[in-house]
């Protein structure tokens, strides 16, 4: 099972990575050797086998709808790299 | 005052002893931790940072450093989290404050908890207190270091597929991967949130036992949480009359297994049988063929969506960019380490369209035969044991190029992870001179019967576990 460079990219770009060329020639050969290995999951044959997101049987934790205090804006903004006022300030988006 | 402690031998439980007794007070405690950290940590880096103040009213804890503290720098060991400093206590640091502890410092970990030997922390390893040479395991190696040089009483840990029990085995000490869901993740910064579980690490089971009573128990700040059934017990039993141990044929077949850790294993298994259980053998035949596979898609896929918050907008550091996109990118290749961003390119590509149903949902699928073939398993037997880890502590450097050598260091912890159990690693010999531990697995929230075991062998074998060099 390998990878392309082109898919590498297209999975950098999904989950937001600048890499350098270095890193997507490097991560398409590892990434390559990693899938060979992971894709063993697919020899069995589980059509009739229901999937399992958590390992616990736990269905609905209620909790009443108690109004409680929240984080003062002092300790949302505490470790903000940019703020102006009462926002996180950003470059612009384009 | 140091005359009074020796903090490489003192247990927690005798630590407590003493305060209570007010033969030395929490400060003077603190203070007999600090002045071990300062002689020996130079050597082991097991901490990114210490605290100076004793505010606690008990004996010190040494926390992981992916546990959110109030006021003190957290980073998961990367340097997407440098200088970010929690507004907020993470429920375990909370109840650990509320019940006296002190914390002495925060421990080196891989970078967001992946890896198993702190070769991954972009603050540089941490060091084997057996052989500075060689790894302390991880990614819990931080805490496991520091409760083996006696740079504290114990720690808190975090497990996703063997990150508290594989460190303790490599150390020589005792870990405890609780239950899914009997502690509380808030506030800990989350790797892989189906399998993440903190837990405690200390010299003794009954340490780990004590540490666990603290932690425990439903948070309704986490949803996952649930209560446990019945309240934690100290053991103090020497015989295990009647308890049926079951070694999985599978695990104990795999060549990666080193002799010396083979031959370790099989002389406790032959103490537990002296000890009057009954030791017989069972099947797990797809937790070991396809349990590292399945892990390895189930835990980067949850990363990849985990990790997408550090994004350079509300916390950590920022790349400097014209405009939004490029700075969020630009701050994730910079701030990130090789390690995650492995894991979030490999999840990325897993959960992405076309790929889905192949790799996470077959993973997810697997995971259900993994957890079926557990229960049967406990139909038949009540715990079921494994040596922690397939080798003794290793080089530094030695599996640092070899992503899927490093992998394949969880082999034995990840299909018992897969399946929410509980799992306690306790010391059962020394292979070349250094620590091997077993692996004790039980049935969910039966944490009482793995302490019983436990305590028993480590009664038993009654192993010197200071390190040769530093007694």
């Amino acid at each position: 099972m390998s990878i392309s460079r082109d898919q590498v990219l297209h999975v950098a770009r999904l989950a937001h990575l600048d890499l350098s060329d270095e890193e997507v020639e490097r991560l398409t050969a590892e990434l390559g050797a990693i899938l060979d290995a992971v894709s063993k999951v697919s020899e069995l044959d589980l059509d009739d086998v229901p999937p399992t997101s958590h390992p616990l049987a736990l269905v609905n934790a209620w909790a009443e709808d108690v109004p409680h205090e929240s984080l003062s804006l002092e300790d949302v903004f505490a470790n903000a790299p940019e703020r102006e006022g009462d926002l996180f300030r950003v470059p612009p988006t384009a | 005052m140091t005359a009074l402690v020796d903090t490489l031998r003192l247990t927690a439980e005798d630590a407590i002893g003493l305060v209570e007794r007010k033969e030395v007070s929490p400060a003077e405690l603190h203070a007999a931790y600090r002045e071990a950290i300062a002689e020996r940590d130079g050597e082991l880096h097991a901490y990114l940072r210490t605290v100076d103040e004793a505010e606690g009213t008990s004996i010190p804890i040494a926390l992981k450093d992916v546990i959110s503290t109030k006021g003190v720098e957290t980073t998961a060991g990367s340097k997407i989290l440098s200088g970010y400093v929690p507004v907020f206590d993470a429920t375990v640091a909370a109840r650990c404050r509320a019940a006296g502890l002190t914390l002495l410092g925060k421990t080196n970990t891989d970078e967001f908890a992946m890896g198993s030997s702190t070769e991954n922390s972009a603050f540089g390893p941490s060091r084997n207190p057996w052989d500075p040479m060689l790894v302390p395991g991880g990614s819990g190696g931080g805490t496991s270091a520091a409760v083996t040089a006696g740079l504290a009483p114990w720690g808190l840990g975090s497990d996703t597929g063997g990150s508290i029990k594989q460190p303790s085995a490599l150390c020589g000490n005792v870990g405890l991967r609780p239950t899914y869901g009997t502690v509380s993740r808030f506030g800990v910064v989350a790797f892989a949130s189906s399998l993440d579980q903190v837990g405690p690490v200390a010299k003794t089971v009954r340490d780990v036992a004590l540490l666990y009573s603290v932690i425990a128990g439903r948070d309704p700040a986490d949803s996952t949480t649930v209560e446990l059934a019945e309240s934690v017990v100290l053991p103090d039993e020497e015989r295990l009359a009647g308890l049926r141990i079951g070694v999985p044929r599978q695990a104990t077949a795999l060549d990666a297994i080193e002799p010396g850790v083979r031959a370790a294993f099989e002389a406790a298994l032959a103490r537990l049988e002296e000890l009057g259980a009954e030791v017989g053998e069972c099947e797990l035949p797809r937790a070991f063929d396809y349990g590292i596979a399945c892990y390895y898609l189930i835990a980067p896929a949850e990363a990849s969506s985990n990790l997408a918050r550090y994004d350079g907008v509300r916390y950590g550091p920022r790349s400097d960019d014209a405009t939004y996109r490029e700075m969020v990118e630009r701050t994730r290749d910079e701030g990130f380490g090789d390690e995650p961003k492995r894991r979030i390119m490999l999840g990325t590509y897993a959960l992405s369209a076309g790929y889905y149903d192949a790799y996470y949902g077959q993973a997810q699928k697997v995971r259900t035969l993994i957890m079926r073939e557990h229960a049967a398993a406990f139909e038949q037997f009540d715990l079921l044991a494994t040596p922690t880890s397939p080798t003794v502590a290793f080089p530094v450097g030695d599996k640092a190029a070899d992503p899927l050598a490093m992998y394949a260091c969880d082999l034995l912890t990840i299909p018992s992870c897969l399946a929410g159990l509980p799992g306690l690693s306790v010391p059962c010999g020394f292979s070349e001179g250094l620590p091997v531990g077993i692996q004790l697995i039980g049935p969910q929230l039966s944490e009482n019967r793995l302490f019983r075991a436990g305590h028993a062998l480590e009664r038993s074998l009654g192993l010197d576990l200071v390190p040769e060099r530093l007694r």
